[in-house]
């Protein structure tokens, strides 16, 4: 059965009323970074970069100023940090998950999959909680002073690689599933060691998968707020510094420049990943 | 060292991060919550235990009522979201031209990468007082004054639905893209009409796609914290606010984490519900992607 002409030229409209519905806050977000206004609003009053690189107030750009360059270096360095953490850890559970038989193998497969479906602010305050119920005990039975069980980066490297490890195992398993076994096979009947193998045939393999589950991991950590905020010292990362400076000081176009600085960096990331991705399918 | 040894011994050593990401991470501090909302604060260090904290909070009726609030809004989110996205997910998947579908399927993906905070923040550019739709509206003289958008449950579900639409289209699309034409066709052929094909063929053919879609809209919804907020400003009366609140303003670890573990048991009970009302489970569905 054809659809009517008409009908079909509804549903188009419809689709791209969608499309604009997803860009319209993305580029409103955008464009008043560029606007020579003290208020991200209209009317547009010229093009400017006065937000990006003006040294002095009132239009101190974003770097020039301290405090979210501060908050963008944090964010780097925690999102460096925990996804190389969890593309490890999650490169272990794939081989565990792939390649392993062990008793209750379903159900520790469901616990793995469960921190995806956790509120990011439960995952948050529940590491909270169980840190600082650690750090008392050891304070009060040791006399320790643990303090990177306090609020701050360490604590938050941990809330997000708890969530983040599922993301990386479930992409890394996945390339490690389509892995043609025979290949390893022929490689130990030709005297390989177990070791040798692993490096020079099953890791370049899986090579393409641990990259992407890196800039996934890295831009998840980068845009976390939920769960960075109930862990968050007093080194906070960008969003967190964002969110700060939005609730503080109201609404300035020096936030329009981090979100267009947010929206570049995680638009190339994800570049990179597809093309990446792209390679893989088409050897 | 024989080979069964060695596969105990790598079988060991690869449980060992398994075990300690999921049970220092995800297990204990799961009960160290459910162990704080037990007990309660009656002087310096000293705590009695009890279940005190659930009936004080079932006991105040803004507690309460905040959160069967946020089941309502993320209930009717997921609704909408499905509803508004399901059109959309069967044009990618079957209606555009196979060129045009990656196209369109990337540019779905593009508020993914977007922070919630920067998707919130622009809609509070076009949305507020002196914002871009107001002070256009008033230009082009449709309407006197400026209106303030910003602030009201509508919003709140508006900016909702955006943030969590593309956890719905994209397990719709990857399911009705499994789906053979030729099973559309024999419907037409047994002259099915449009609607009787799309109820009896492609909503369970898509039924894994829209449970995946539809789970993880909730928990989103239910667990978010910025756009409520953010959209619905102070009066939002948000569960995870709420949460946020206890903990950090007010420094009432033990409401809080029974404020914790009522929003995971409730959220978990919807899930739970849903996936035995269609008779899935959450390996295939939510992990599969």
């Amino acid at each position: 059965m054809r659809t009517p002409a008409h009908l079909l030229w509804i549903y188009r409209a419809y689709v791209l009323i969608f499309f604009l519905y997803l860009v319209a806050p993305l580029v409103a977000a955008g464009a008043f970074a560029f606007n020579d206004s003290l208020f991200p609003a209209l009317p547009w009053q010229g093009f400017t970069l006065d937000w990006f690189f003006s040294p002095n107030e009132p239009k101190l750009g974003l770097f020039h100023d301290d405090r979210l360059l501060r908050g963008l270096g944090n964010s780097v360095f925690i999102g460096v940090i925990v996804a190389v953490l969890s593309v490890i850890a999650g490169t272990c559970n794939a081989f565990l998950f792939v390649r392993k038989d062990f008793p209750f193998k379903s159900v520790l497969y469901i616990l793995m999959v469960v921190p995806l479906v956790i509120p990011g602010v439960i995952l948050g305050i529940s590491i909270l909680v169980f840190a600082s119920m650690i750090a008392n005990f050891a304070d009060r039975e040791l006399g320790l002073l643990l303090t990177w069980l306090r609020p701050g980066i360490p604590l938050v490297l941990l809330g997000q690689f708890s969530f983040l490890t599922t993301i990386t195992s479930l992409v890394i398993a996945a390339r490690l599933q389509k892995f043609d076994v025979s290949i390893e096979e022929a490689a130990f009947n030709l005297g390989a060691s177990g070791l040798r193998v692993l490096m020079t045939i099953t890791l370049p393999f899986l090579a393409p998968a641990m990259f992407s589950a890196f800039v996934v991991a890295f831009l998840v950590s980068f845009e976390n707020f939920n769960t960075t905020l109930m862990l968050v010292g007093s080194d906070a990362p960008l969003t967190v510094t964002m969110y700060d400076r939005m609730v503080k000081v109201g609404s300035t176009p020096v936030l329009n420049a981090v979100s267009v600085v947010l929206m570049l960096g995680s638009g190339i990331l994800a570049l990179i990943s597809v093309l990446a991705q792209r390679e893989r399918t088409s050897p | 060292m024989t080979g069964r040894d060695a596969g105990r011994l790598s079988l060991i050593l690869l449980m060992t991060p398994f075990a300690l990401w999921i049970g220092l991470l995800i297990l204990l501090p799961q009960i160290g919550i459910g162990y704080v909302s037990l007990r309660e604060k009656v002087g310096f260090n000293q705590y009695e235990y009890g279940f005190a904290n659930y009936a004080a909070f079932f006991g105040e009726p803004i507690y309460r009522n905040t959160l069967l609030r946020t089941a309502w809004i993320s209930i009717l989110v997921t609704i909408l979201a499905l509803i508004i996205g399901f059109p959309v997910a069967y044009y990618i998947a079957k209606v555009a031209r196979q060129r045009s579908r990656a196209a369109l399927f990337l540019m779905c993906l593009i508020p993914l990468w977007v922070s919630d905070l920067v998707r919130a923040y622009g809609w509070i550019v076009l949305l507020r007082e002196t914002g871009v739709i107001s002070t256009t509206l008033v230009s082009l003289g449709v309407i006197a004054q400026p209106v303030e958008m910003l602030y009201n449950d509508i919003t709140v579900v508006m900016g909702l639905v955006y943030t969590v639409i593309l956890f719905m289209i994209v397990p719709l699309v990857s399911t009705l893209q499994g789906m053979d034409d030729a099973l559309l066709e024999a419907g037409y052929n047994l002259g099915g009409s449009r609607f009787t094909v799309f109820r009896r063929i492609v909503v369970p053919y898509a039924m894994p796609g829209i449970v995946s879609g539809c789970i993880i809209t909730f928990m989103l919804a239910a667990g978010s914290y910025l756009t409520p907020i953010l959209l619905g400003g102070k009066n939002s009366s948000w569960f995870t606010e709420q949460i946020y609140n206890q903990f950090i303003t007010r420094y009432n670890w033990e409401a809080g984490a029974t404020f914790g573990v009522l929003l995971l048991g409730f959220t978990s009970f919807v899930v739970w519900a849903g996936l035995r009302l269609t008779g899935q489970s959450l390996a295939t569905t939510v992990a599969k992607e």
